[in-house]
C-alpha cells in the first residue's frame, strides 16, 4: 500500500474533536497512560487539572491522581513517582512554575523524564493573568527541555512527543503554550486512537527505580568530581536531545501524518528580512508575512519550538549570509533584553553579514497583531546596527 | 510489666542500619532509625529532606541502611513520599510502606505545609519526625521545635517563645494513627513501627531524638537524657489511634524537670525562676488529665 493512502486510512481513523489548548493538553497525557498525575490550580492552567481530575472521577484516566496543596508539592510529588518508575505529568503557570523552581533543578539534576505543559502567564508584581514567556524563560537554567506551541493540535501531539523524548534522553521537558490565546481557545484537534498513540510510545521501564527488592539510594551527597561529571553527562544528553527531536518529530509524522522539527521556517527559500517568533505569534506572523509578500517584499517567519535544548546547530545552517533576523521577544530580561534575541545571537556568534534586531512586545498579554509585526519587519531595514546589544520595546496602539 | 527475657526477645534481631554512618557519636537520629527498621522491615521505601540525616545515610555510592531511599527537597518530604507511593501503586506494588523522615526544622517550619497536604489527603503513608529540637545539620539554630530557655547560634540567649505545639497540629488532622517515642524506650518505639506499618493511611510518628552537639551533652547521656525527658513528664510516651488516645507510660512519680534540664549545656543559663515555672507546666499538663501534654 503506498505510504500516502496509509497516512490517508490512518486519518480516517483519527477523531475530530474541538478542544482548547488546556484540554489537548489533558487528552494528551490520558492517551500517553500517564501513570501519575499531579496538580494544583492556577489561571489560565487550571483547565488540565480539572479535566485530569473529571477523568479520573470518571474512571477514563487510568493512573493515580493527587490534588496537591501546592505546586512545590506537585514537583515534589512528580520526583517521588517518576523515581518509583512510573510515568508522570502535570500543568502549571507563571506563580506555580515559579514555587516549583527549587524541584525543577531537583528533578533535571536526578534525570526524571517528567512532562509539565506550563500555560504562559506574565509574574506579578503587578497582577497580570495574561500571556507571556517570562513565567517558561525564568526556568531556563533549570536542565528542562522546552517547547513552544503555535496550535492545541501542535500542543496534543507535543505533549506525546515529549514523553518519548524525554524517556530516550532521561531530561523533563516542559510543553509551552500561550495562555488564553491558545489555552481557551477552541480549535479542531486531530485525537489520534489510543492504538496509534500505543504503536509511538511504549510503556516507561526505567533501568532503575525506588524498589524493595533493589534497595538503592537516590540523590545522595555527591563529592565534586562526580559532581562535575554527572553534569557533563547531562549536558551531553542534552546534546543528544536535539537529534531526538528531529528523529522522534519526523517519526511522528510516519505514523500520525504530522511531523515536527526544531524549526519551523514559513516562506523563507528567498527571503531576506525574518521575522524570528516563538508560541501562538506564529500563526499572526505567518498572515504578516502573507501580507508583506503580497507587497511584494522578501518576508519570512521562522518559528522557533525547540528552545532547550536550543536549536544552535539547525539555526546556523539555517541563516545565510546578508540576513536580517527581527526577533519577537514576548519576554525581557531587565538589564539585558529579550531572551530568544539574545540566545539567538549567542548561537551565530560570530556570523559576519547576519544581523539580530531584537523587538520587546506583548508583555502581559499585549496585542500582537499582524499590523505590528508588519511594521517590526519593515523597521527592521532601516535599523542600525546596535553596538549594545539593547531591545527595540514596540507595542500595539491600536 | 514485661520480664527481662521476653523484652530482648520481642525485638527483632536482624540490622537494616549498618555501622560506617556518617552521625556524631551518641546521635538520637541514628538509634532511632534502627529501631525504626527493626518495626517496618525491609519492605519499605525512605524519604529524606535536607537534615543531619542527608549525611547520616552516607555519600554516595554508599549508604548506611540497606533500603531505597530518595532524597528530597527539605520542605517536601510528605508530598514526596506521596509521589513514591503512587508511583509504586501504579506499579502494582500496594505492599510497599513508603516513610518520610525528617528532622523538627523540615517538619514543624518549613515542610509543615506539604506536612499538612499529606495528613489532609489522607495519604497512605508514615511521616517520622526526629525531633533533635534545632536545625542541627546547619550547626544548631532554633527551629519551631526549639523549647524555651534552649540556647542555639540564633537564640545565643536562649529560646524565648515555647515549643510549637507540632503533636496538636497533626492530631487536628484526625488521622488514623499518631504515636510519640524516644530511643530510651526501645520496645516500645520497634512495637509502634511495627503498628504504623500495618494502618493504612496517614501515620505520624513524633520522636524526641538527643543531639550531643546541639544539646552540649555527653555523647554517652543520649539514653539516658531521652529516658529523663520522658520521667520528668517532659516528654510523653502516648499513641492515638483513630481519635483514641492510649497513654504508654503513666509517670506518676515525676522526676524534677530540672534533672532533664541540667544535664544539658545548652539550658545552662536558665535562670531558676523558668525552671520552676517549667515544673508548674508539666505538672498541670499531667494533673488531672492522662492523655496528650496540653
Ligand atoms: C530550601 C532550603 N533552605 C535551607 C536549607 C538548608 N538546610 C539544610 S538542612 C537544614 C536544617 C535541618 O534541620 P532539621 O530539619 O531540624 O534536621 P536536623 O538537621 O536537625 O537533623 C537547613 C536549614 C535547604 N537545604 N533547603
Ligand atoms: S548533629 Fe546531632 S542529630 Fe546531627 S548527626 Fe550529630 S548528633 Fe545526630
Amino acid at each position: 500500500m503506498p505510504r500516502a493512502l496509509r497516512a490517508l486510512r490512518r486519518r480516517e481513523r483519527v477523531m475530530k474533536k474541538v478542544l482548547s489548548g488546556n484540554h489537548a493538553a489533558a487528552v494528551a497525557a490520558q492517551l500517553a497512560r500517564t501513570q501519575v498525575s499531579v496538580g494544583y490550580p492556577i489561571t489560565p492552567a487550571t483547565q488540565v487539572f480539572e479535566a485530569l481530575a473529571e477523568m479520573k472521577a470518571k474512571g477514563e484516566l487510568p493512573g493515580e491522581f493527587i490534588a496537591a496543596e501546592s505546586e512545590h508539592s506537585v514537583m515534589a510529588a512528580l520526583l517521588g513517582a517518576s523515581t518509583a518508575g512510573a510515568r508522570t505529568f502535570t500543568a502549571t503557570s507563571s506563580h506555580g512554575l515559579a514555587y516549583m523552581h527549587e524541584v525543577l533543578h531537583w528533578v533535571a539534576g536526578a534525570r526524571l523524564p517528567i512532562v509539565m505543559v506550563d500555560v504562559n502567564r506574565a509574574l506579578a508584581a503587578p497582577w497580570n493573568l495574561w500571556t507571556d514567556q517570562t513565567d517558561s524563560l525564568s526556568q531556563r537554567d533549570t536542565g528542562w527541555m522546552q517547547t513552544y506551541c503555535s496550535t492545541n493540535q501542535e500542543v496534543l501531539d507535543t505533549v506525546l512527543m515529549s514523553f518519548k523524548i524525554a524517556e530516550r534522553v532521561m531530561l523533563p521537558s516542559m510543553v509551552v503554550l500561550d495562555g488564553f490565546t491558545l489555552s481557551h481557545s477552541y480549535e479542531p484537534v486531530d485525537v489520534p486512537s489510543q492504538a496509534e498513540v500505543d504503536a509511538f510510545l511504549p510503556p516507561f521501564r526505567p533501568e532503575l527505580k525506588l524498589d524493595p527488592d533493589q534497595p538503592i539510594t537516590f540523590g545522595s551527597l555527591t563529592q565534586p568530581k562526580d559532581y562535575l561529571r554527572l553534569r557533563r553527562r547531562m549536558a551531553a544528553d542534552m546534546a543528544e536531545a536535539e537529534n531526538a527531536v528531529e528523529e522522534v518529530g519526523r517519526e511522528f509524522g510516519e505514523i500520525f501524518g504530522r511531523s515536527y522539527g526544531q524549526l519551523d521556517p514559513y516562506r523563507c527559500e528567498d527571503a531576506e528580512t525574518i521575522l524570528v517568533t516563538s508560541g501562538a505569534v506564529g500563526s499572526t506572523a505567518r498572515a504578516a508575512v502573507d501580507a508583506l509578500r503580497e507587497k511584494g517584499l522578501k518576508a519570512g517567519n521562522l518559528r522557533l519550538r525547540a528552545f532547550r535544548p536550543f536549536p544552535a546547530k539547525s539555526l546556523r545552517a539555517f541563516v545565510k549570509p546578508g540576513m536580517k533576523l527581527a526577533v519577537v521577544d514576548r519576554n525581557y530580561s531587565p538589564g539585558m533584553g529579550g531572551i530568544f534575541a539574545q540566545e539567538i545571537k549567542a548561537a551565530l556568534y560570530p556570523r559576519p553579514g547576519v544581523s539580530v534586531h531584537g523587538y520587546v512586545t506583548g508583555l502581559g498579554g499585549g496585542d500582537i497583531t499582524v499590523e505590528l509585526l508588519q511594521e517590526v519587519w519593515e523597521r527592521v531595514d532601516d535599523a542600525p546596527v546596535a553596538e549594545v546589544p539593547a531591545a527595540t520595546w514596540v507595542e500595539d496602539a491600536r | 510489666m514485661t520480664t527481662l527475657k521476653k523484652t530482648k526477645t520481642s525485638i527483632p534481631v536482624a540490622e537494616l542500619m549498618s555501622s560506617g554512618h556518617l552521625a556524631c557519636q551518641g546521635c538520637g537520629a541514628t538509634m532511632a532509625m534502627r529501631y525504626a527498621l527493626k518495626g517496618l522491615g525491609d519492605r519499605t521505601v525512605m524519604v529524606v529532606p535536607a537534615c543531619c540525616w542527608t549525611v547520616i545515610s552516607g555519600a554516595n555510592p554508599r549508604s548506611s541502611i540497606n533500603l531505597p531511599l530518595l532524597h528530597s527537597p527539605f520542605a517536601a518530604a510528605a508530598a514526596t513520599a506521596t509521589g513514591v507511593k503512587a508511583g509504586l501503586v501504579s506499579r502494582g506494588d500496594r505492599e510497599t510502606t513508603v516513610v518520610a523522615w525528617a528532622g523538627d526544622g523540615g517538619t514543624f517550619d518549613i515542610g509543615i505545609q506539604a506536612l499538612s497536604g499529606a495528613a489532609d489527603r489522607d495519604e497512605d503513608i508514615l511521616y517520622v519526625c526526629y525531633d533533635n529540637e534545632a536545625y542541627m545539620n546547619t550547626g544548631v539554630q532554633r527551629s519551631g521545635g526549639t523549647p524555651s530557655g534552649a540556647w542555639t547560634m540564633s537564640t545565643p540567649a536562649g529560646s524565648a517563645r515555647p515549643k510549637k505545639d507540632l503533636d496538636a497540629i497533626m492530631l487536628a488532622h484526625h488521622i488514623p494513627y499518631f504515636a510519640t517515642a524516644t530511643p530510651a524506650y526501645a520496645e516500645d518505639m520497634v512495637r509502634k513501627f511495627a503498628k504504623a506499618r500495618t494502618v493504612k493511611g496517614f501515620r505520624f510518628i513524633h520522636i524526641l531524638s538527643p543531639c550531643p552537639p546541639g544539646w552540649k551533652t555527653d555523647p554517652m547521656d543520649s539514653t539516658k537524657l531521652s529516658r529523663l525527658a520522658v520521667q520528668t513528664g517532659l516528654f510523653r510516651l502516648y499513641e492515638v489511634e483513630e481519635g483514641v488516645t492510649r497513654l504508654n507510660m503513666n509517670v506518676t512519680n515525676r522526676k524534677p524537670v530540672e534533672e532533664y534540664l541540667k544535664a544539658q549545656g545548652r539550658f545552662k543559663s536558665m535562670p531558676a525562676g523558668e525552671i520552676a515555672a517549667i515544673q508548674r507546666r508539666v505538672d498541670a499538663a499531667w494533673e488531672p488529665e492522662k492523655g496528650r501534654p496540653s
